[in-house]
């Protein structure tokens, strides 16, 4: 193998970098994530355009400025949420503070549509809020007063962007931690306040980190359904079901959501072009930001504002869950075996999900990372960013996509089978959880490739550099260099992905096999069907699966020293 | 380069560890497997009591959307002995997709009448969901007609869920055939502008918001109303359902009179392993019994004749159907979803 890259025009150089087992590798992951969107576009291909007039007509222009308007609302109240929260537990300190650092990921235990829900039931007329509204302005009925109505544009923008931003607090304090904090005392001791270096320094450092956490956020907006079913919020993705499930057209229907895939992949790749020169490795040792202390009312007055965003987007949710389970579990008698059960399915399925897709995203990161500046067009990128296109389609989209595919697979299996052992096992992925899992890494790949290439790329590339010129390997590199340096990377990629797996409804509803629930779909059941008794459960139960991780994940962001 | 596919090796071994955690289909002798979109609670007993009866052991899968993009991907190969759906509409797209097969059944045939199951045995209701008006229990309304939803005297005070919902969709698919797409449209905008708040939630929300005070009438399917006057008294269910009294609207049109029903239904799944038993459980689910827990368990009304009612649903008085074709309806009901696009309903 010859080590002497940096002579080697781009393309030699990049297999030269990685071997080319690794770029094989991130080439066969992103062929598998492709499968689904091929098989979309087969689908579209397939149908006629006609319906587009009428869309165009009477459904694009509401649904285009209803999506644009929710992508807009959420993604400013994420940002001003999630850096605002992240600047304030690093910058100042408080009483308290510790304890939001991690309580500002508690959202992310609980899935949007649980939160809809709940506020729905919190906020309606006959709810706790507005009967003690009542009960205060001495009114007696409904009918005399109430509130304006939850759902609204506005009531989706609030509920969303209460339960999103802790994807951007996540990226976003990553970054603020570890920012070297000389940059920002340079700027002290040139005389800017602390806004200010928030304002001029801290925040275009932090860019980055907030356009990965944003853009999480947006994507979870974009394609969520549930949340939009209760607040009755008309966008894209409402289209793309009504076109497929109530005109039975599965080809006009991937036209949209291909349409919108389009998009969505533009708007991704502008914002990667803006920020395309720069880059933000450090050897320096990083030495995090002194806090400055508050006291008295400043003090009360930045924890109040801190716990704002955890109150609302988790402790209200969560505690109607309690009281509600509450009220309902001696009616109930208990938890049931099919409860149960569903929550052992849930976690084992999520963490094989999340094994797979931390070591695909591991593999697309890797193979995708570069050496040198001039590198930056390499086949291996190429792979990361389509890697990525799952989490850009809604999750039935996906599942639907996935079906052709998986059919062919499941095919191929039975007649090599058949030819070599002389059996036919029948429908091995699609007949088993095995769909599930391939599912899940398709769709939450982006979530894990994304954190280990923010990793990967603070890595100075000076270190694999040493440790090849030294006579390692790519894969040993990976291995004894920077995996350690990875971990706070990969455990927080991997406690996302399980959260993000476990909550995971519309691809599970579609295709696990028979006789298997999660609590997602517990609970899904459960609503449908009108009697909330186990459904209250099963999303406290999802709630309850969903903090651990995100208490680990607090555990295993850096520390501010004092 | 020592070991090239290192990375592939931890693919691999991911796999081995996910196929720990799958559980595949257990084979037993008896047995036969139902994909349905109708909640499991509800049919759950229905099975149960199938099982007990015959000893053969039913596998479920509960699937919301793509019941039949599903069944398709999986082809010859696919487990799936029972389809069960509900809406006129959705059994239609199922026989027309190819995935259903006809059977010939002396029980069938006898047990439902030849209005609601196909000309050749591919799809047969099991059950009857009618399409009622909720009304503020105090309200002096004790009949009422569709067609008056879109009268001005009830603007701001009208209840519904998304237009685009098939309960939605068929009936208004029932307007377009019985007055045409004009009168329908009309209506529709009627309606759309009496809305007291956006068209969106579930049926249940209807009486929810009745009590709420954020309307007094709303259109709802006749079960929920079973499910929630019967609920346990000081829950929220229960609470929803005292809160509301049910009129049976009929369509104004003189050929009518009735009131619009749309179905619950189930066909033999096209490779159906299983076939015998398939039919041996939809034959068990129009049984006396079947049908008697349809009625008082489900609260929807039974395709069989002489079943006892609910008293909840009992004290609506006689069901009068709407005499329309169901054929009629799921034809028209693509015309009715493009309508709710047209006048913005659910905006």
């Amino acid at each position: 193998m010859n080590r002497r890259f940096p002579s080697l025009p781009f393309g030699l150089a990049a297999r030269a970098e990685n071997g080319a087992g690794w770029l094989l590798l991130a080439v066969l992951i992103a062929l598998a994530v492709l499968a689904p969107v091929a098989s979309l576009a087969w689908a579209a291909a397939g149908g006629s355009l006609a319906h587009w007039s009428h869309l165009a007509a009477f459904v694009l222009p509401q649904a285009l400025a209803n999506t644009a308007l929710l992508l807009i609302g959420v993604g400013v109240l994420v940002t001003l949420l999630g850096t605002g929260a992240a600047w304030l537990v690093t910058a100042y300190d408080f009483p308290t503070r510790r304890m939001l650092s991690w309580a500002l990921l508690l959202p992310l235990a609980v899935p949007t549509y649980i939160v809809a829900f709940a506020y729905l039931d919190l906020l309606h007329p006959i709810g706790p809020v507005q009967t003690a509204i009542r009960a205060l302005l001495g009114y007696d009925s409904p009918r005399a007063f109430r509130l304006p109505d939850l759902r609204s544009l506005g009531g989706a923008v609030l509920v969303l962007g209460f339960v999103l931003y802790p994807y951007v607090y996540l990226s976003t304090r990553a970054m603020f931690m570890t920012q070297a904090a000389s940059l920002l005392e340079a700027a002290r001791t040139l005389g800017a306040g602390r806004l200010e270096v928030f304002r001029r320094v801290a925040l275009p450092l932090a860019r980055p980190a907030i356009a990965v956490g944003v853009s999480l956020a947006l994507l979870e907006t974009l394609n969520d359904i549930g949340a939009s079913e209760f607040l009755g919020v008309q966008t894209l993705t409402v289209s793309v079901y009504t076109t497929w499930v109530t005109r039975s057209d599965l080809a006009g229907a991937a036209q949209i959501a291909l349409t919108m895939l389009v998009f969505v992949l533009a708007l991704i790749l502008l914002e990667r072009h803006g920020r395309r020169r720069q880059r933000y490795a450090n050897t320096q040792r990083m030495r995090p930001m002194q806090p400055q202390r508050l006291r008295g009312a400043a003090g009360v007055g930045a924890a109040a504002l801190g716990w704002l965003p955890v109150l609302a987007g988790f402790v209200a949710p969560a505690g109607y869950l309690v009281v509600e389970t509450a009220k309902r579990l001696h009616r109930v008698g208990g938890v049931s075996d099919a409860l149960i059960a569903g929550a052992f399915n849930t976690v084992g399925i999520a963490a094989a999900a999340t094994l797979l897709t931390l070591a695909a995203g591991l593999a697309v990161a890797w193979a995708g990372r570069t050496l040198r500046e001039s590198a930056r067009r390499h086949p291996g990128r190429a792979c990361a960013r389509i890697a990525s296109l799952g989490y850009a389609l809604p999750g039935t989209v996906l599942a639907i996509g996935l079906l052709g595919p998986l059919a062919l697979v499941d095919d191929a299996l039975n007649t090599v089978l058949s030819a070599v052992a002389g059996i036919a096992p029948g429908l091995i992925l699609m007949g088993s959880s095995l769909a599930l899992v391939l599912a899940y890494t398709i769709r939450f790949l982006a979530v894990s490739a994304g954190a280990i290439e923010a990793g990967l790329a603070r890595v100075p590339a000076s270190l694999e550099q040493a440790s090849r010129l030294l006579g390692e390997s790519a894969g040993g590199t990976l291995r004894r260099v920077h995996l350690p340096l990875l971990k706070p990377a990969l455990a927080a990629a991997a406690l996302l992905v399980f959260v993000d797996a476990m909550k995971e409804l519309p691809a599970t509803l579609l295709l696990r096999p028979m006789n298997f629930d999660t609590l997602a779909t517990w609970l899904y059941a459960e609503a449908a069907r009108g009697t909330y008794e186990e459904g209250a459960v099963a999303a406290l139960a999802i709630v309850a699966t969903g903090l651990l991780p995100v208490i680990l994940l607090a555990r295993t962001q850096p520390k501010t020293g004092h | 380069m020592k070991r090239p596919f290192r990375p592939a090796l931890a693919l691999l071994r991911g796999l081995a560890l996910a196929s720990l955690a799958v559980s595949g289909p257990a084979f037993s002798a008896e047995e036969v497997s139902l994909y349905t979109t109708r909640e499991p609670g509800l049919i759950q007993p229905l099975l149960e009591a199938f099982t007990k009866e015959s000893g053969v052991k039913v596998n479920t899968v509960f699937v919301k959307d793509g019941l039949i993009e599903r069944v398709k991907a999986e082809g010859e190969k696919s487990p799936a002995d029972v389809l069960m759906t509900v809406d006129i509409g959705n059994l239609i797209d199922l026989v027309e997709s190819g995935v259903t097969q006809p059977v010939q059944s002396q029980t069938l045939e006898s047990v439902i009448p030849a209005n609601l199951r196909g000309a050749d045995g591919r799809w047969f209701a099991l059950s009857l969901r009618d399409r009622v008006l909720y009304v503020e229990k105090d309200l002096d309304l004790n009949a009422f007609r569709y067609e008056s939803l879109a009268d001005p005297e009830w603007k701001g005070k009208v209840c519904i869920r998304s237009g685009q919902h098939p309960y939605n969709t068929a009936l208004i698919a029932a307007m377009i055939a019985h007055d045409g797409a004009e009168a329908a449209e009309q209506w529709l905008r009627g309606v759309k502008a009496n809305l007291a708040r956006k068209a969106a939630g579930g049926d249940r929300d209807v009486a929810r918001d009745i009590l709420g005070g954020i309307c007094d009438i709303g259109l709802a399917n006749a079960y929920y109303v079973g499910h929630m006057k019967n609920a346990e008294p000081g829950t929220d269910a229960r609470k929803w359902g005292d809160a509301i009294k049910v009129v049976r609207p009929t369509f104004a049109n003189e050929k009518s009179g009735g009131t619009h029903v749309n179905i619950s239904g189930a066909a033999v799944a096209r490779h159906a392993p299983n076939r015998d038993n398939a039919v041996r459980l939809m034959e068990y689910l129009v049984s006396e019994e079947a049908q008697g827990l349809y009625a008082r368990a489900n609260y929807e009304y039974p395709v069989r004749s002489g079943v006892k009612l609910d008293p909840v649903i009992e004290s609506f008085g006689p069901l009068k159907v709407d005499p329309l074709p169901l054929a009629e309806i799921a034809k028209h009901r693509k015309q009715a979803s493009e309508l709710v696009d047209k006048v913005g309903f659910d905006n």
